[in-house]
């Protein structure tokens, strides 16, 4: 378990515009993700944790090994510290074979232990066969494998990962879970990995951190953030609603209901907890929670007329997109049947929705 | 015409000893530079460029005045080894060192910086010692360069004449290098044997300089690729 409280500035200078990473984070085992965009501090909090870059001030604690300690001086040294890091790249090291670089990691074992060691990770990630191998002689996911098993032959009490599937196509990034979950199941260690991929959090993640900025602005688990995202700007980050802007037209709290004007129609929602009449929001709904029809006449109660900008195929079905920045998701076989049609209505549910 | 092989051979003894030294020190001295900040460090870069800059014969003379038989160095110097330092082969090859050294610091540094940060990384994290990453990991890794450096740092430790002549003298069959017997061969109106020794040495140096390139070239090429 990780308890870290860090704050490390870098100054404005004539290459960059400065960055300051400020968060407090607390892991409670298994996988934790730390989720956001591209230089959002992500690595550079995997990078204090490991102890290549010292924070300015703050403490951090993995279980009850102090790490550092800004106030009391204490900074260990990444050798020391028991955090089994795997890199983007691997950093499997390329003058040795990966029976030699699982040997490097378990150097401080005696010889005979060392060797029985090293065979049984080999084993376990199933590399027995490439052992003899030099890195450029692996494939990508082989080269992660055995990273991340050089990574625990030292035992470690934290492993973690920076962006462990980027550049990974689908079928590795599945090997990549199982991995992972095996290394949870089987070793026991915490993970604490990076990403910018959110179906990686939802499908790994016991915990998700999402960072904006240098700062953490939710967390919990990914499938409680990702229901309700606590801001217009983590929906955003998150980018999986539709945020439609929305007019407030009545209210009826007894019924559980409300009405609400969207792109000129309007549409039956159910109570909105603490708006105003009139009130200007955004709703927030998933574009599988949105269904497309071919306009048959006039449109029906909660749909909208709109106009099908593009499409785009994704694994499962097909993403619309229509005016006014409308996206919704349909089946294939759906698709197939009414890919013809030239006039559309989107249809709303009137339950299941939120505004921020 | 009878030639006198002696000086091509202290040459080529002198400047194999001092690139074994200079790698020794040299290669600690460029894995210092290239770490982690350290206090000092701008001074130290500044001492180790300067012999680049400054005459051969200003860094003799300075090299004179630390190790003379008056100064406190030459005289432990002597008192170890029985003999002064000054004006024996011993001193050409301080004089190669010093001349041939700064270059090798400068390009095993940028070597040793152009190495990938994560691998030195991954071995901390995995617990190696700085020293077993040094010799396990930052050093396999920058080989090529390095014995591509060594072999440049060789060449232009063949080529020392300022800071030789100036601590070593021209003492013929004793200290008289290449370089010095060329032009001590010019001075005595020796024609023939400059021409003779000048195409030698132009010669070995190319080699060096080949065999160089042979082996930085398929590192370079890969780190372009």
């Amino acid at each position: 378990m990780i308890q870290a409280r860090i704050r490390k500035s870098y100054p404005r200078t004539r290459d960059s515009a400065g960055f300051s990473l400020d968060v407090d984070l607390k892991t409670s085992g298994g996988i934790s993700v730390l989720f956001g965009p591209s230089g959002a501090g992500k690595t550079l909090t995997l990078d204090c944790i490991a102890g290549f870059v010292q924070p300015d001030e703050g403490r951090i604690l993995l279980d009850d090994l102090l790490l550092y300690d800004g106030a009391a001086g204490v900074q260990l040294k990444p050798q020391v510290r028991r955090c089994g890091y795997v890199f983007q790249n691997y950093a499997l090291f390329p003058h040795m074979t990966l029976r030699e670089n699982l040997a490097f990691a378990a150097h401080h074992l005696p010889r005979l232990e060392r060797h029985r060691r090293v065979n049984e990770m080999l084993e376990r990630f199933a590399l027995a066969d490439l052992a003899g191998r030099h890195p450029a002689e692996l494939s990508g996911g082989q080269k992660q494998r055995g990273s991340i098993a050089r990574a625990l032959i030292t035992d470690p009490r934290l492993l973690l990962l920076d962006e462990p599937a980027r550049g990974l196509d689908a079928p590795l990034r599945r090997q990549l879970y199982e991995t992972l979950q095996q290394v949870r199941e089987d070793f026991h260690t915490p993970i604490l990995l990076v990403t910018h991929d959110l179906e990686e959090c939802v499908n790994l993640g016991d915990e998700m951190f999402i960072y904006r900025d240098g700062g953490i602005v939710q967390s919990g688990p990914p499938s409680q953030v990702v229901e309700q995202p606590g801001s217009v700007e983590i929906a955003r980050l998150l980018d999986v609603y539709n945020l439609l802007p929305i007019e407030i037209l009545a209210l009826d709290p007894q019924r559980d209901a409300s009405r609400y004007r969207f792109a000129g129609t309007d549409l039956t929602g159910p109570y909105f907890r603490g708006l105003l009449l009139g009130a200007r929001v955004l709703l927030c709904v998933r574009p599988g929670q949105l269904t497309a029809l071919p306009r048959d006449g006039r449109p029906a109660a909660n749909q909208v007329p709109l106009r099908l900008l593009s499409t785009l195929e994704r694994p499962g079905g097909m993403r619309l997109e229509f005016e006014s920045e409308v996206f919704v998701d349909v089946p294939r076989e759906d698709w197939e049947a009414r890919r013809h049609s030239k006039e559309w209505v989107v249809g709303f549910p009137s339950r299941g929705v939120r505004v921020l | 015409m009878q030639v006198d092989w002696f000086p091509l051979w202290l040459s080529l003894r002198v400047a194999a000893l001092s690139t074994l030294v200079s790698l020794l020190l040299g290669l600690w001295i460029a894995w210092l530079l290239a770490g982690r900040p350290f206090r000092g460090r701008a001074a130290l870069d500044a001492a180790v460029t300067l012999p680049l800059v400054l005459p051969p014969t200003v860094l003799g003379y300075y090299l004179l005045v630390l190790l003379g038989r008056e100064s406190p160095l030459g005289q432990l110097y002597e008192s170890i080894f029985g003999q002064p330092l000054v004006f024996t082969w011993q001193a050409a090859v301080v004089a190669a060192i010093v001349h041939s050294a700064p270059l090798l610091i400068l390009a095993s540094r940028a070597a040793f910086e152009s190495i990938d940060h994560s691998y030195e990384r991954a071995a901390r994290t995995l617990g190696a010692s700085e020293w077993r990453i040094f010799w396990r990991v930052t050093l396999p890794l920058a080989r090529r360069s390095i014995l591509a450096v060594a072999a440049l740092a060789f060449a232009r430790a063949l080529g020392d004449f300022g800071v030789t002549i100036m601590i070593a003298g021209n003492i013929p069959g004793r200290t008289q290098t290449v370089a010095v017997a060329i032009y001590d061969a010019v001075e005595a109106g020796n024609g023939g044997l400059a021409r003779l020794l000048v195409v030698v040495v132009s010669f070995a140096a190319l080699a060096v300089i080949t065999v160089a390139n042979r082996i930085g070239a398929p590192l370079s090429r890969r780190q372009a690729g």
